[in-house]
């Protein structure tokens, strides 16, 4: 039984309270970002987007979904290594957020940025590589974002975590698309890349240590 | 050489109520150029924003008002101007220059003139700025990055600067330093280019009229974020060609280096003109988003030289663009 369970939180039995507290909180935080960009654009709370308010939606949208991504990523390990169950829950949420960020990026690009002028939209995705690695990370959230659904889940069965398994190509292609639009200062997409190298190797390591115990243990036991 | 002036129609002519009190103008730049010497350069303030305090000898005016940015295009607004800067030595961010580039202490300022020439050697600025009549020139301004503004210079021609000098024969370019100055300029702390920054003309470039030497803008001393006190503007090439906080000029007999062809020579040359026909290596170069426009406004298209072809095409006829980027 869930430790969680047995204290009663709110008067809320564990169902309710992620119903009524955990989700909503996760949602209002999830827009935060948006309300953010949205002061910024504004002048509201002394908050500015500057005089290029284009970039700024831009860039903001897009690393917000790179954040989203990012956090969607830690939610094993932390599971794994503090034994913490509440953030997987709230994964799917936090992933759903990331895909809309990363459509919000990709809607001001074509509209504002590009002014809806698809011959340069297909220009840039065909001649600019680091747009098409971007584009190739999005079209590939869309799946991940159509299979979200508890009854995908039960109808893919185990397919549905391959298919997820996806979310790492495209937390590579968008960090690989945020360092190469950089002109020269790649300090900040070297970050974004460092996290994701100590992620994915994490995984990997832990993947390892467990074939290795698994081995050592039918070898013990053979003896 | 074939000298070209920007034509000018009556209607491109600025109204200097616009946004230019000319009589304040005036007067400051009087009332502080009674008072210059060597002695008193160091005291003087260069407030960004302030009046200019720039005289020359004997003229009392402050030179014509050229519009030539061809369109009769509105410039951008001094706040759009002062908080946009692509400038290195105080951070990679649009508004790091901004925010960091009023530390930059822009008195005392000497300028190094050395190389092909007969006349050499460390002038202060006051003394170096001084032969000149200041005029003001609203030019477009393309960044590499294919956004673009219409910014109102006061300077004088970089030819006049470069004649006084007299350079000689074997003097076929010009090549520009920025301070070096980490103390004051953080960006130089982070070995991102090679500091000091560095740029250069070809001589027969630098002597065409529209390249302009700036030390105000909108009739003010020119801020810190926007180079102060000395800086390069060349209208027909990508911004990073505009070398800003000038302290040395050489004439050399060798093409010389240039910081952005140094750090990625796939991606920018030594012309860096501006070519809607070949794009950067990452991103198009045929449009431009105009800062400043409302959302939803179009993307413009960008012209050739930056719309300044007449004046400056000759100076290219028979290279191939594309080679010589």
């Amino acid at each position: 039984m869930d430790v969680a369970t047995r204290q009663p939180f709110l008067g809320l039995n564990l169902e309710r309270r992620y119903r009524l507290v955990y989700k909503p909180a996760v949602f209002v935080a999830s827009l935060m970002p948006l309300a953010w960009m949205a002061c910024g654009l504004f002048g509201w709370l002394g908050l500015s987007a500057g005089v290029d308010p284009v970039k700024f939606l831009e860039l903001e949208n897009g690393k917000t979904a790179l954040n989203f991504i990012m956090l969607t990523l830690m939610m094993t390990p932390v599971r794994q290594l503090t034994g913490l169950t509440h953030p997987i829950r709230l994964r799917r949420m936090i992933g759903l957020f990331a895909f809309f960020y990363a459509l919000l990026h990709f809607t001001v690009y074509v509209v504002l940025d590009l002014d809806l002028d698809w011959h340069m939209v297909g220009a840039d995705l065909v001649k600019r590589p680091y747009i098409t690695v971007g584009f190739t990370a999005l079209m590939l959230l869309v799946p991940l974002a159509v299979t979200s659904t508890n009854r995908m889940m039960r109808r893919l069965g185990r397919r549905w975590n391959r298919l997820h398994r996806l979310v790492y190509v495209i937390a590579v292609l968008g960090v690989w698309h945020f360092y190469w639009q950089e002109k020269l200062d790649v300090r900040e997409p070297s970050i974004y890349a460092l996290i994701l190298a100590i992620l994915l190797g994490y995984r990997c390591a832990r993947s390892a240590w467990l074939r290795r115990l698994l081995t050592s243990k039918r070898a013990h036991q053979a003896r | 050489m074939m000298t070209r002036i920007p034509r000018i129609a009556p209607s491109e002519i600025t109204p200097p109520e616009k946004y230019l009190n000319r009589r304040a103008f005036l007067a400051g730049a009087l009332a502080v150029g009674a008072s210059f010497g060597r002695a008193s350069a160091a005291s003087i303030p260069a407030r960004a924003g302030a009046p200019l305090d720039y005289t020359h000898d004997g003229a009392d005016s402050v030179g014509a008002l050229v519009h030539a940015s061809g369109q009769n295009e509105a410039p951008n607004t001094w706040e759009q101007i002062t908080n946009y800067n692509n400038y290195y030595e105080f951070g990679t961010g649009k508004t790091d220059p901004a925010e960091y580039a009023g530390q930059l202490q822009t008195r005392p300022w000497n300028i190094a003139i050395g190389g092909e020439a007969e006349v050499t050697g460390s002038f202060p600025l006051e003394e170096f700025v001084r032969p000149y009549a200041l005029e003001e020139r609203i030019y477009r301004f393309r960044c590499v990055e294919a956004w673009s503004m219409v910014i109102p210079w006061v300077g004088f021609p970089l030819a006049q600067m470069l004649q006084r000098f007299k350079p000689n024969s074997r003097a076929k370019y010009v090549a520009f330093e920025t301070l070096y100055r980490p103390s004051q300029m953080p960006g130089q702390r982070v070995p991102i280019l090679q500091w000091p920054y560095r740029e250069g003309l070809r001589i027969d470039e630098a002597m065409n009229p529209l390249a302009f030497m700036v030390v105000g803008l909108y009739g003010r001393v020119l801020p810190n974020q926007n180079g102060a006190p000395l800086r390069l503007i060349v209208p027909w090439k990508y911004g990073f060609k505009s070398i800003k906080a000038i302290v040395r000029i050489v004439f050399t007999e060798a093409r010389p280096q240039t910081t952005w062809a140094v750090a990625a020579p796939s991606d920018y040359g030594f012309y860096a003109n501006v070519n809607p026909n070949v794009p950067h290596p990452r991103w198009s170069q045929a449009t431009e988003r105009r800062i400043g426009n409302p959302f939803f406004h179009e993307r413009q298209a960008t012209l050739m030289f930056n719309g300044y072809a007449d004046e400056v095409a000759y100076l290219y006829k028979g290279m191939d663009l594309r080679r010589y980027m």
